[in-house]
């Protein structure tokens, strides 16, 4: 037993004071939705997820939520194909470049996105010429976006992995570098690279600063577009997309502390 | 881990010496991207505020950061950021205090983390409309207390749409982010340490008061100036909420970007996120020299 740790009943007075500011909200923003315009407490909101009258309203959101899971993939995609490869390379062949590179992967953290959307305007203008106005475009600013979390998430696994000793005997096997790469490494990365890719997808079902000023049509700007005509819908979206987001992110710590037993 | 030596002069020398020029190419997609949507965009957004539309170098939108007006927008977004920084950070280290000592393993521990990490990182949009939905003006606490104790909360006014209205969701994702940032530090804190003192006659509040408080320090020192840079630059939570106007400095962004000439200049977007990087810049810089010194005490 931690001898610093405080008494239990300090630990219920904090953990109920604190845990109700955060809770009224939440409960708050549930009951909201069962609100019933006609007065009274019903499902009626919960309801026009299914019902063909309000398609039209919900219509935006699903084009949302479409257009930021095509995001997400190629978000992905990107943290995988690009990313991860690179840091593997820095690791094995450029061990002296690690901290100009780590500087790199966070700086996103300090550069806030407003201030990036500054410059991707004429960015994007000049993507919209060559490669089309699709949604998916955007993934090349998310990907920075979720730079940070990504590399934390992928070095984690780099760092308790001995990716040296694994190369260098695949190598003496006679695998060539695609091979060591896909069959040998990523397999002993998968706990880090599953990691980066759901806080990828979290960032971008999330993502609304850059898309809302770039004028492109996802989740989060679909239900500010929906919340003018319907309140209750975004409500609910609200708390479904946060219940998502926090399962993804205990299925995270889970297999993390799976890994770290583990290994200890 | 350091590579091992290979002697001078052998064949194997030679073969991954020229496979470290090969292997120099393995680096420059990523590298390419990092320039095209990280340091391109940046440079872009810092430099068009020196520059006039038509391309001609100028120093007249830069004087724009002295506009009143816009010295007035810096100054909420500073005295926001502030408050929210400050109250997250006293609320989120008593919550790591109340986690202290519970197994990380544990279900409280693990939920926790994970609800710390949505509200921290991901919220932005939702956390508007949580907080339209609680205290908006037909929300859910707004209408009981209006009912059940005839209390109007907003008598003095619809203060949830205007920057008052901002603090409460602010401190809502400021106080998760102070746990996570601040955990590591309070868990690195040795029993040992608490054991030493009382072995030696210390009290508690002689522990905290001499080893405690001075150790954490430089640590809750960081967290703050964090909790302060994340709360200057966040965007979407004030744009979802106050739907117009340019009470703080991302908000006028927003209407820099979207109306052609705010306050009578051109460029006033570059401008204004010239004044907000060197806001942000300067906080971060302290934050992670600050927090390379708290470090030592993590190891």
């Amino acid at each position: 037993m931690n001898s610093l740790a405080p008494s239990r009943l300090t630990r219920w007075i904090i953990g109920i004071l604190v845990g109700a500011f955060f809770a009224i909200p939440l409960i708050a923003t549930f009951l909201y939705t069962l609100r019933d315009p006609k007065g009274g407490m019903s499902l009626v909101n919960w309801h026009k997820l299914i019902d063909p009258a309000f398609a039209s309203t919900l219509q935006p959101i699903w084009t949302g939520l479409g257009n930021s899971l095509v995001l997400a993939v190629v978000t992905v995609v990107i943290v995988l194909v690009l990313l991860a490869p690179t840091m593997i390379l820095v690791h094995l062949r450029f061990p002296k470049l690690r901290p100009v590179f780590e500087f790199l992967a966070l700086l996103p953290i300090s550069i806030p996105a407003i201030v990036l959307v500054v410059g991707l305007s004429p960015i994007y203008l000049q993507i919209a010429r060559t490669l089309g106005t699709g949604t998916w475009t955007l993934a090349f600013a998310y990907g920075i976006t979720v730079l940070p979390f990504a590399y934390r998430a992928i070095q984690a696994s780099i760092d308790a992995a001995d990716l040296r000793t694994l190369s260098e005997a695949a190598r003496t096997l006679g695998a060539g570098w695609p091979t060591v790469v896909i069959k040998v490494l990523a397999p002993n990365l998968r706990q880090g690279l599953l990691a980066a890719s759901l806080i990828s997808v979290a960032v971008v079902l999330g993502e609304f600063t850059i898309a809302s000023l770039l004028n492109r049509q996802v989740f989060q700007t679909a239900m500010v577009v929906v919340r003018n005509q319907d309140p209750y819908l975004p409500a609910i979206f609200t708390l479904l997309a946060l219940l998502l987001v926090f399962v993804l992110l205990l299925i995270i710590g889970r297999a993390a502390r799976g890994h770290r037993k583990a290994r200890s | 881990m350091a590579s091992v030596p290979v002697p001078a002069g052998t064949a194997r020398d030679a073969r991954s010496r020229r496979s470290a020029s090969w292997a120099w190419l393995g680096l420059t997609p990523f590298a390419a991207y990092v320039l095209l949507f990280l340091a391109l965009p940046t440079v872009l957004a810092l430099a068009s505020g020196l520059f006039t539309k038509t391309g001609a170098f100028t120093w007249s939108n830069l004087s724009a950061l002295g506009d009143p007006a816009v010295l007035s927008t810096f100054a909420s977004s500073t005295w926001v950021s502030l408050l929210t920084a400050i109250v997250g950070a006293v609320v989120g280290v008593l919550v790591c205090y109340a986690l202290l000592g519970m197994n990380p393993e544990g279900a409280v521990r693990q939920s926790v983390d994970a609800a710390a990490g949505v509200l921290a990182q991901f919220g932005g949009v939702m956390l508007a409309f949580a907080f339209i939905a609680t205290i908006g003006v037909q929300g859910m606490v707004t209408v009981f207390l209006k009912d059940s104790f005839g209390m109007n909360i907003f008598e003095g006014g619809t203060w949830i749409y205007e920057v008052p209205g901002l603090l409460l969701p602010y401190i809502y994702f400021q106080v998760p982010l102070m746990v996570i940032t601040f955990m590591p530090a309070l868990a690195a804190l040795k029993p040992q340490w608490a054991e030493a003192n009382a072995t030696l006659g210390g009290t508690r509040s002689s522990f905290w008061l001499h080893i405690g408080f001075p150790v954490l320090a430089p640590s809750f020192l960081a967290s703050l100036l964090l909790l302060f840079a994340n709360a200057f630059s966040s965007y979407a939570t004030a744009a979802a909420l106050i739907s117009q106007g340019s009470q703080i400095v991302p908000l006028q962004i927003r209407a820099a970007l979207t109306s052609e000439t705010v306050l009578g200049r051109d460029n006033l977007a570059g401008a204004l996120a010239l004044g907000m990087i060197i806001v942000v810049g300067v906080v971060m810089a302290l934050y992670s020299l600050i927090q390379r010194r708290a470090a030592r005490w993590q190891a």
